[in-house]
């Protein structure tokens, strides 16, 4: 009981949120909430309204229309942001302070204790060049210092905006394990990107935006509701796409050169399938059970929404 | 309130340029001491002592310190406008604000910040100007020696008027060289109104309309002292007179200025998306 009070625990509620620039409508009547315990992404092409979302929420772009409230609506939007932590774009620093005088400010500005500033760096790995000024910085040591800076005051929710654009492979990759990391430390996260395999990796629950408008939201395993594809190779060919078509458990059928796609109407595993073929005189090659990657699920979303 | 302003001292005084501004800011008025101490000697015809023309006498020196002290304001100026431009240009002020510091609080430290150099910069020339006045007048009494004293009050006024528009400049303009040449912009159609409204209607109208205006109001709180130490040394210096006083109403318009530079740049940031 206690376990499911935690999860419906809100941190964020947004309701019908429309942010207009002009005739450009950033944001179109969004609504979502987020729970604490989870990991969100917020997936979207450029230009899908995703930082706005963030910015408005963050107290730093003012919304046309609609609400929004941090945890149980009774704190001020600033006095909630100072228990949150939040990453927008790229890392803003004064450039003349060290990393460690730049977090001192970041601590005054949160009511934070100073002590925190040591083992946040350590997190990071950035402990050695806390004396350095921010402007020797490389980008990569930018973005962690700033990965640091919002984890000062622990954090109830981590916003990140595409922590990972403009690194290198190796920058990419120390991020995501310092975001999998605090994942796994229970910190509710929010994760924006159009990066999809790094949403992905990380999230289980997903809102998918295009021109503003929410197409989806809800746990990334449930994006679309399909029972998942079968491909197929066998020296039988034409008698197998015979067979499959004229079985009413699978819906459209994709023939690739030797290999087969056979899209599922209804749950079947793959046991059962080669058990039934077996039976049917037909012997498989090549027999692999997939569920669509979260990039076919999202250009299946998108592409729906367009037709 | 201690936090706000903790805040924005740790911004400034971290940052070279506007250490060194700030420093200057505050060094510059002591050379108003050598200036008094000045003898010049003009090939053994005379010798120019400013100290023996009773510049330096309570309580005209009041006057005269805070007048000269207040034109070295603008490199005070300078740090007001770039602690806004750099907050825009390094994108901090989107930071601090997602940090958790409401944008009432950041234009609030930035006008604590305002208070406090002011008050500093008061506060020096109240011990520089006493340290002339004593050295160079035999008055001892106290009464005199603090008459005129409100000279202080209206230079402490004019420096939170003056940084108040800059701060509202910065805001505006986001850029801190654009900002200050606003400002010159400013001072120039103040002039450009009042010659207009001189040659529509009559200089009267003219003047009264000019007073009202943000730059000249400052000025106005501190009258030019010349006249008076003209007064003072012609025979007949009756004729001469004029209004030197500051006077309560001066202080109203500023202090109206001021509250309303400080509310509009807040209404801009808060009317802005960043």
């Amino acid at each position: 009981m206690e376990k499911i009070n935690q999860i419906l625990e809100s941190i964020l509620t947004i309701n019908n949120l429309t942010k207009k620039f002009g005739y450009l409508t950033a944001v179109k009547d969004l609504s979502f909430t987020i729970n604490k315990g989870n990991v969100y992404g917020i997936l979207g092409p450029n230009g899908s309204g995703k930082s706005t979302t963030l910015g408005i929420v963050l107290n730093v772009v003012n919304k046309t229309e609609g609400n929004f409230h941090w945890f149980d609506g009774h704190t001020s939007t600033h006095d909630a942001l100072k228990k949150v932590g939040a990453i927008i774009e790229r890392p803003n620093f004064y450039p003349y302070m060290t990393a460690q005088q730049n977090l001192k400010l970041v601590c005054r500005i949160k009511g934070v204790d100073e002590s925190k500033i040591l083992e946040k760096l350590e997190v990071v790995g950035l402990l050695d060049r806390k004396d350095h000024k921010f402007r020797t910085y490389s980008l990569g040591m930018k973005q962690r210092l700033a990965i640091a800076s919002a984890l000062l005051n622990d954090p109830e929710i981590l916003i990140l905006d595409e922590p990972t654009n403009g690194l290198d492979p190796q920058g990419i990759h120390q991020i995501r394990q310092i975001i999998k990391d605090i994942a796994n430390t229970g910190t509710t996260i929010l994760l924006a990107s159009h990066l999809l395999d790094e949403v992905e990796k990380v999230c289980t629950h997903v809102v998918v935006l295009r021109k503003g408008e929410k197409l989806y939201s809800g746990r990334v395993d449930e994006m679309i509701s399909s029972h998942g594809f079968f491909e197929l190779k066998s020296d039988n060919q034409e008698a197998l796409i015979s067979i499959l078509e004229n079985d009413t458990s699978f819906g459209s059928i994709k023939v690739e050169g030797a290999l087969i796609t056979a899209f599922l109407n209804e749950p079947m595993d793959a046991k059962t399938f080669n058990k039934l073929m077996f039976e049917k005189g037909i012997i498989l090659s090549h027999l692999v059970k997939r569920k669509e990657s979260l990039e076919e699920q999202f250009l299946q979303l998108t592409d729906n929404k367009e037709a | 309130m201690l936090r706000l302003l903790q805040l924005e001292l740790q911004k400034l005084l971290l940052n070279k340029s506007s250490k060194v501004l700030i420093f200057i800011s505050f060094i510059l008025p002591f050379f108003v001491l050598i200036l008094s101490s000045l003898r010049i000697n003009f090939f053994n015809w005379f010798t120019l002592e400013l100290g023996h023309y009773g510049l330096f006498n309570f309580p005209v020196v009041w006057h005269i310190v805070t007048f000269f002290a207040a034109q070295f304001k603008f490199f005070f100026a300078i740090v007001v406008v770039s602690m806004i431009g750099n907050e825009y240009s390094n994108k901090t002020i989107k930071q601090n604000l997602i940090d958790g510091l409401s944008k009432k609080e950041f234009i609030l430290s930035k006008f604590y910040t305002i208070i406090f150099f002011s008050a500093i910069a008061t506060l020096l020339i109240f011990i520089i100007t006493l340290c002339i006045g004593l050295y160079y007048s035999s008055i001892s009494e106290v009464s005199l020696i603090f008459r005129d004293i409100e000279f202080l009050l209206a230079y402490f006024i004019k420096l939170v008027g003056f940084f108040s528009l800059c701060l509202f400049l910065g805001m505006l303009v986001k850029r801190s060289a654009f900002a200050l040449a606003f400002l010159f912009v400013l001072f120039i159609l103040e002039w450009i109104i009042f010659g207009i409204i001189n040659w529509q209607v009559n200089s009267d109208v003219a003047w009264s309309i000019h007073n009202f205006m943000p730059l000249q109001s400052m000025w106005n709180l501190i009258d030019q002292p010349f006249q008076r130490i003209a007064i003072s040394k012609a025979p007949n210096g009756q004729n001469f007179l004029y209004d030197f006083a500051v006077h309560w109403y001066e202080i109203v318009i500023v202090l109206a200025w001021t509250a309303v530079f400080i509310f509009l740049s807040y209404r801009l940031l808060k009317k802005r998306d960043l």
